[in-house]
C-alpha cells in the first residue's frame, strides 16, 4: 500500500460563538476567538491517498487530478471566505479546526475515487491541527 | 468504509532543557562508548518540541473534541513549567534513577498527560532536535511499571 499526501494552502477567517450560550459565557469559553469581528488564518490542509499504484501509469491516482479535486471542493469553496457565513457545510456548528478538518472529509471521500481517502490533516496554525480518518486507519 | 471518522486534536508546545546521558550501571568508558558526546559531564541542552494528540467526540456546543484552554493549562502544568530551562537529571524525580533519553522522556510525558480528564490523550511526540524525533502511545507495560514506581514514591 502507497500512502501519497498532497498539501494545499488557504486563508480564511471565522470566529466562534455559540448563540445557544450567553455572552459571558461565549467570552469564558472562547476566549478571544469569540471577537464578533472574526480573525483569520493561513490553514494548510494535507490530504492523504491510499492505494496501490496503477501497473501501467506508476500512480495510485494523477497528482495533477488530485489537485483538480482539491481546488473546486477545498480552495474555490474555502479560500478567502469567513468560514461562518460563507461555507453552508459549516452552517449552524462552530468553525473549529475539528469540525472544518470532519466536513473537509466529507467533502473529499466520495470524490477521491482511485485509492481512497486515508487521511485528512488540517493546520489552523503551525502549532495547531486536526487529524480525521476512519477509525482504525491512523498509521502512515 | 462503515468505519467510525476519528478525528484528532494535535498540538505543538515548546521548551528548553538540559540533560547528560549517563547510566551508573555502566562504567565510564562504557558511558563514553555508548552515549558519546552526549556523555559530557557538565550537560548540554535542546529546544524540545513536544506534539501531543488527543481524540474524542466533538462537543456540538463548542465545536471542540477539549478545549485549548485547558489542554495548554495542562501540558504547562505538567510538563513545561517542571521542565522548561531545568538540568533534567537533577530537576525531574524520575530522572534521577533514569537516563533522560528523549525515549523516556517520551514516555514521562505521556504518563504526566494521559490522565487529562476531557480527552483521551493518543500519543505524545518529542522532537529533541529538528533531525530526532520520538513517539509514545503508551503500553499497559509500562503504565504498570510507572504505577509501581510512584507507589515507592520515585516521583
Amino acid at each position: 500500500m502507497i500512502y501519497l499526501t498532497r498539501k494545499l494552502e488557504f486563508s480564511a477567517s471565522h470566529l466562534y460563538h455559540n448563540p445557544a450560550l450567553s455572552a459571558e459565557e461565549n467570552k469564558r469559553i472562547f476566549g478571544k476567538c469569540n471577537n464578533p469581528h472574526g480573525h483569520g488564518h493561513n490553514y494548510t490542509l494535507e490530504v492523504t491517498v491510499a492505494g496501490e499504484p496503477d501497473p501501467v501509469t506508476g500512480m495510485v491516482l494523477d497528482l495533477k487530478e488530485l489537485k483538480e479535486i482539491l481546488e473546486r471542493e477545498i480552495t474555490y469553496r474555502m479560500d478567502h471566505r469567513f468560514l461562518n457565513y460563507e461555507v453552508p457545510e459549516l452552517k449552524g456548528q462552530i468553525p473549529t479546526c475539528e469540525n472544518i478538518a470532519r466536513v473537509i472529509w466529507n467533502l473529499l471521500e466520495p470524490k477521491i475515487t482511485k485509492g481512497r481517502l486515508h487521511k485528512v490533516r488540517l493546520y489552523e496554525t503551525p502549532d495547531l491541527f486536526a487529524d480525521c480518518y476512519r477509525n482504525g486507519a491512523h498509521g502512515a | 468504509m462503515n468505519d467510525r471518522l476519528k478525528i484528532e486534536l494535535g498540538r505543538r508546545y515548546r521548551f528548553s532543557a538540559s540533560h547528560r546521558l549517563h547510566s551508573d550501571e555502566l562504567s565510564e568508558q562504557e558511558n563514553r562508548r555508548v552515549y558519546g558526546k552526549c556523555n559530557n559531564p557538565h550537560g548540554h541542552g535542546h529546544n524540545y518540541v513536544v506534539e501531543v494528540r488527543v481524540s474524542g467526540d466533538i462537543d456540538p456546543a463548542t465545536g471542540m473534541i477539549a478545549n485549548l484552554m485547558d489542554l495548554d493549562g495542562c501540558v504547562e502544568r505538567e510538563v513545561i513549567e517542571p521542565f522548561d530551562h531545568k538540568l533534567l537529571n537533577e530537576e525531574v524525580a524520575v530522572f534521577r534513577k533514569h537516563v533522560p533519553t528523549t525515549e523516556n522522556l517520551c514516555k514521562e510525558i505521556y504518563q504526566r498527560l494521559k490522565h487529562f480528564p476531557d480527552a483521551k490523550v493518543e500519543s505524545v511526540r518529542v522532537e529533541e532536535t529538528s533531525n530526532n524525533a520520538f513517539e509514545y502511545a503508551g503500553e499497559e507495560l509500562w503504565d504498570r511499571l510507572a504505577v509501581q514506581q510512584k507507589g515507592k514514591g520515585s516521583d
